[in-house]
């Protein structure tokens, strides 16, 4: 075992992990903003809205990670003219632009199921004693109803952030430098596959399970209430 | 609709590639997850200890580390490792083991998980009722347990294939010609990536749609003793 390309790429590694941690972190960031409303549209009694929304949703989970990457990738060159039109292009050819783009769509609709569970999941007594209360609408939604469902389905969405953290490393296929394609262009060039691999694993390994006990303090920061002992 | 420009069959062959990988991970899947399942409910220390271990790792690694570490790192790592003991020899693996090799031992550990629950969900009286009629441990986990252990385990195990299926297009980048790796072929013959990734897409979503009818099918057959109020 070759410990001195290991020591060497450490430097580079790390730049990797800091792109790896940034695609990860603004595509969970955006996913979120745009689950919630899909979540919401999901559950509209309006057939227009919740069946569109549907069909976004079950594109996305139905078909592979990668193919969404290339789709939007090295699909969009096949409208390149149409998006230099409409001054888009500078964005869609860009493979950083590009990846969290695909990630975000991605977690959006799988973070959007998890949140309809979680609406799905609201007592409905909660829901009658606010309106009880007066609330309707937004003010409902806003106070009740998604504070309760993200509680409920915070579980849940601690696994699909740990999918994206692990997904994330498909950037690499369209060249995106973070920690496993650092460790694709390193080991090209020195041969030192097992080595490098098996320390990228490590890493990953770290950032996961370190992911996860961040969120395990979070969940317990959310349903505190629920488990207090006298 | 989608005008392909004759690389339709070559897609096709492509689902087939990726169907037929999908299945022989999958049955790796479920063989080790059930082996490693009855490890993780053993009474032994070190089978529970390394049942866990490799639950852990899994789980906490990409699956794309995992098949770049397997197809390009386990053959260097024989080669030195044959190199210390004085044998020099080239060692390399096909994509096709790699990839369904890679796939099945992932997917085994999520598979460990939905078979452990299972178990747990069997009620223990049934299993002192089979001592009772006689019946020693592998009797009773064969006629007893393992039936009825199907039953919970399916929609996990259902979960488990629709993740599995969507995880193979990552053996392209190991250069196996399956679905995703004849449509970039075809998109780089065609200049119409967008037309031929969709269409790949597609594809993949009628293996999903498909999954999700036999599963709906074998929940309901492995229901059919079940009473429902």
């Amino acid at each position: 075992m070759d410990f001195q390309i290991i020591i060497e790429s450490i430097p580079r590694l790390l730049d990797g992990t800091l792109v790896t941690l940034q695609i990860t972190a603004l595509s969970i960031l955006l996913g979120f903003c745009l689950a919630i409303p899909l979540a919401l549209m999901r559950v509209s009694k309006n057939r227009l809205i919740s069946v569109p929304t549907y069909g976004f949703i079950f594109y996305f989970r139905g078909t592979p990670l990668l193919v969404q990457i290339f789709l939007i990738y090295y699909g969009s060159g096949q409208f390149q003219e149409f998006l230099s039109q409409v001054s888009l292009w500078n964005f869609f050819k860009e493979a950083y632009f590009c990846a969290v783009l695909a990630l975000t769509l991605n977690t959006a609709a799988y973070s959007a199921e998890i949140f309809r569970g979680g609406i799905e999941g609201v007592p409905y007594g909660e829901i009658e004693a606010a309106k009880a209360c007066g609330m309707s609408g937004a003010l409902l939604y806003r106070r009740i109803v998604l504070p309760k469902a993200i509680r409920i389905a915070w579980p849940a969405y601690t696994n699909e952030i740990v999918f994206l953290l692990q997904a994330s490393s498909l950037v690499s296929i369209i060249t995106l430098m973070d920690i496993t394609g650092v460790a694709r262009v390193i080991s090209a060039r020195s041969f030192a596959f097992y080595e490098l691999f098996l320390f990228v694993a490590l890493i990953y390994l770290i950032l996961v399970y370190g992911l996860l006990f961040i969120c395990k303090r979070i969940e317990k920061r959310l349903t505190g209430y629920l488990n207090f002992q006298h | 609709m989608l005008d392909l420009h004759g690389y339709g069959g070559l897609l096709f062959e492509g689902a087939k590639l990726t169907i037929y990988v999908g299945v022989s991970s999958m049955i790796i899947a479920v063989f080790l997850g059930l082996f490693a399942a009855l490890c993780k409910i053993s009474k032994s220390r070190i089978l529970r200890f390394l049942a866990e271990t490799y639950t852990t790792i899994i789980r906490g690694v990409p699956e794309l580390v995992l098949i770049l570490l397997v197809y390009y790192g386990a053959p260097t790592l024989l080669q030195d490792i044959l190199a210390f003991f004085g044998k020099d020899v080239y060692i390399s693996i096909n994509p096709f083991s790699a990839g369904v090799a890679t796939i099945g031992f992932i997917y085994g550990a999520f598979a460990t998980e939905v078979f452990r629950g299972a178990y747990i969900a069997v009620p223990k009286g049934q299993i002192e009722a089979a001592k009772a009629c006689g019946m020693n441990g592998i009797l009773t986990f064969r006629r007893i347990t393992l039936p009825q252990m199907w039953r919970f385990a399916l929609p996990g195990l259902g979960n488990v294939w629709m993740v599995l299926i969507k995880a193979t297009a990552l053996i392209s980048v190991i250069q196996l010609p399956e679905l995703m790796r004849n449509a970039d072929i075809a998109a780089r013959a065609t200049r119409k990536p967008f037309t031929c990734f969709f269409a790949a897409s597609l594809f993949y979503l009628a293996i999903t749609i498909v999954s999700n009818l036999f599963q709906q099918w074998a929940e309901i057959r492995a229901n059919r003793g079940v009473r429902r109020a």
